[in-house]
């Protein structure tokens, strides 16, 4: 195998990767533009995903043996949107609106101990440890060229294409799009104009932890395990991805988190030769939080966002 | 014939306060002595969980420093309690002499760094990094801030955890043990000593050492919070831009906010070395930095008498919920329903989330301007007009 097809392999894993950041990334991204959060849970609403989905699929399979794994899948990901798009409603309505007008710390902090109530409740429910996750989708591997690739990963980039590509014409085309385009702006006029701000608030919420929520089950596919704390580094990725796209800015995010797969895939595969066997590919998380402290120093406003003078 | 000078006290008031104040002072100064004694009759693991008590209470000063008084969200605090305890545990354990010939061969007698040196030395090392976190993120503000200080907490852990290849620094997920305990003259922290007539215990001893440590760091910040230094922290805190239009230098300020409290940690992170003998990357995680600042938000942001109040709380209520609710879920339920270190993590989810919502300012917050200093504490000023015989606003 020449360097070149690993070049074409890491590049293939790297899509990969940043289609799922890209996913997560796009909820950061949307709330942080309409209500100015940053979302510190939005990662575990992602491991909640996996997890119900987990469940959902095992107890499909137990009452009904005889469905393909496509269908198990698709049943696992129906029940995880439902519960993710129903937690996010709850922790928006409970948390973070009265805190709305409040000085900006408080929302952080909020934020951060609901995410540690969602780990500690995921804890409870599945326990602590590492759960297998079944190989639903063929795993033979599948030759493209000189790369391998798995029908799991195929799935990802596709679904994930196929949803970014929905989300865009929504936020364009449709009423809603326009609502929150409108809130993001400015919410007060966007409510003189007859929309209701909360409303849309809710919905960005909701979609958000939709697309969490199937970044989640298929983050949990390509690497068969699903746990409490699964959603921490993803989520912490996916918000470098959308800091690196130009926080607030949708297609950014998008851009960013493909972005972030490749500079994390292409730095994991080759780090061994650059640094002469110094770092490993053990210091894979590491590259995200170079990229995340180099763009907020660099270019704060992202590659796709608009200059500001002071990032506050 | 009536006295030229009046007495130095003329205000009646302000003399009771003050007697009130030492009064208030002797009494905690002789629980605080008095405690260890106690709680050794219930157990060695109480004592332990009031060093540990007191090590939190530095770290959470420290921490108060950077996010309490200069409002500079740091997520990632731990990383420097985490180089203060392995820069310890490097100078004062065999761990450099096993691995590194030539360093066994400058020291044969092993690296046995004494106390005054290595606690400074810690708290430098762990100045420079906070300045080292500070320096690129001094146009951050907020949520940023929050998550890159938060990634570099996360960094300096990964490293840790991985620098054992190709040259063993750290000894990676393994940590280093064998670290020596305080030694101060020839008195050795890890044996009882016999202190007039009375026996005290290794952990008893650490146990005065941080207190006398934590007494310290609180008169060092009380001293901070009154100084220029410290107005200036809060007049950043408060708006950044009118306190440079006042001609304060922003630059500066911040990175000695992140300084000094990175030194707080770096001490603290020393002394739990020697105390625990033994450090390894999981002691410092992320949920460790998130625990320290719920101490500091649920105790008072920015006031030092609640953020201690804080931090004596939060570590010594897991240890009393330990001892209370397994015992209690064993006869409710007959077995263990909710393992005690989850709902530990499940209470500080809660206390955050219940606090921000109800009570932002803390459990004991700093009293607000103007309202310390009238008779009625908080009452609002009478109405101008009452005396002048009323007229209808």
């Amino acid at each position: 195998m020449g360097s070149f097809d690993t070049f074409l392999q890491q590049v293939f894993n790297g899509l990969v990767l940043g289609s799922l950041y890209a996913l997560i990334a796009l909820g950061y991204t949307m709330v942080y533009g309409i209500v100015n959060l940053i979302n510190f849970a939005h990662g575990d609403v992602l491991m909640v995903g996996a997890l119900t989905a987990l469940s959902a699929i095992t107890l499909a399979h137990a009452t009904a043996p005889g469905l393909p794994g496509w269908a198990l899948m698709i049943v696992g990901m129906a029940a995880a949107i439902v519960v993710c798009i129903l937690l996010s409603l709850l922790i928006e309505r409970v948390a973070y609106r009265p805190l709305r007008n409040a000085p900006r710390l408080a929302p952080l902090i909020t934020a951060i101990g609901v995410s540690i109530l969602l780990q500690t409740v995921s804890m409870l429910i599945w326990g602590r440890n590492h759960l297998t996750y079944p190989q639903l989708l063929p795993a033979d591997p599948i030759a493209i060229g000189p790369a391998t690739v798995t029908a799991t990963k195929l799935a990802v980039i596709a679904l994930s294409g196929i949803i970014m590509f929905g989300l865009l014409v929504l936020v364009q085309r449709t009423r809603l799009g326009r609502a929150m385009r409108a809130t993001a702006e400015n919410p007060r006029v966007a409510g003189l104009m007859g929309v209701n701000p909360n409303a849309v608030i809710a919905a960005t919420f909701a979609i958000g932890a939709a697309l969490a929520a199937v970044a989640g089950v298929m983050y949990a596919a390509v690497y068969s395990v699903a746990h409490f704390y699964m959603g921490f580094i993803p989520g912490l990725k996916a918000f470098t991805a959308a800091v690196l796209g130009g926080i607030g800015n949708i297609p950014g995010a998008m851009l960013g988190g493909i972005l972030l797969g490749l500079i994390e895939a292409l730095g994991a595969g080759y780090i061994d030769q650059l640094s002469g066997g110094v770092f490993g590919s053990n210091y894979q998380d590491v590259f995200a939080f170079i990229v995340l402290c180099a763009v907020l120093i660099l270019r704060p406003s992202g590659l796709l966002g608009e200059r500001v003078a002071d990032r506050a | 014939m009536t006295p030229v000078r009046a007495p130095a006290t003329a205000d009646p008031q302000s003399a009771a306060a003050r007697r009130r104040a030492l009064l208030t002072g002797l009494a905690i100064t002789a629980v605080v002595l008095v405690l260890p004694l106690a709680a050794g009759w219930l157990g060695t693991a109480w004592v332990r969980a009031l060093a540990f008590a007191a090590l939190y209470v530095m770290l959470a000063l420290g921490l108060n420093i950077v996010v309490g008084f200069a409002g500079l969200l740091d997520l990632g605090y731990i990383a420097f309690y985490a180089v203060g305890a392995y820069t310890f545990a490097l100078l004062a354990s065999p761990h450099l002499t096993d691995n590194f010939p030539a360093i066994a061969l400058a020291f044969p007698g092993g690296l046995h760094v004494p106390i005054w040196v290595a606690i400074p030395l810690g708290a430098t090392i762990a100045a420079g990094f906070g300045v080292l976190l500070g320096a690129p993120v001094l146009k951050l503000r907020g949520d940023y801030l929050a998550i890159v200080t938060l990634g570099f907490g996360e960094i300096i852990r990964i490293f840790l955890n991985n620098l054992n290849r190709p040259l063993n620094f750290t000894n990676g997920p393994q940590g280093i043990n064998l670290i020596d305990p305080v030694r101060i003259g020839i008195v050795s922290f890890d044996r009882p000593l016999d202190v007039l007539g009375v026996q005290l215990t290794s952990p008893q001893l650490y146990y005065y050492l941080f207190a006398a440590l934590a007494a310290l760091s609180a008169l060092v910040c009380a001293r901070l919070q009154d100084s220029r230094l410290g107005r200036a922290w809060m007049a950043i805190r408060e708006d950044e831009t009118a306190a440079k239009a006042m001609g304060i230098n922003v630059r500066n300020v911040k990175l000695l906010a992140f300084g000094l409290g990175a030194t707080f940690g770096g001490v603290a992170g020393a002394m739990f070395g020697a105390f625990q003998g033994f450090v390894s990357p999981e002691s410092f995680s992320l949920m460790e930095s998130v625990i320290v600042l719920s101490m500091i938000v649920l105790g008072g942001l920015g006031h030092i008498p609640g953020v201690i109040f804080g931090a004596v709380l939060l570590s010594v209520f897991p240890e009393v919920l330990r001892h209370t609710v397994g015992p209690l879920q064993e006869q409710i339920f007959g077995r263990i329903v909710i393992d005690t270190e989850v709902l530990r993590m499940l209470l500080y989810g809660i206390a955050l989330v219940v606090i921000m919502l109800y009570r932002p300012r803390g459990l004991w917050p700093a009293p607000l301007h103007g309202t310390a200093r009238a008779p009625g504490g908080g009452d609002a000023p009478p109405p101008a007009n009452r005396a002048a015989g009323g007229v209808e606003p």
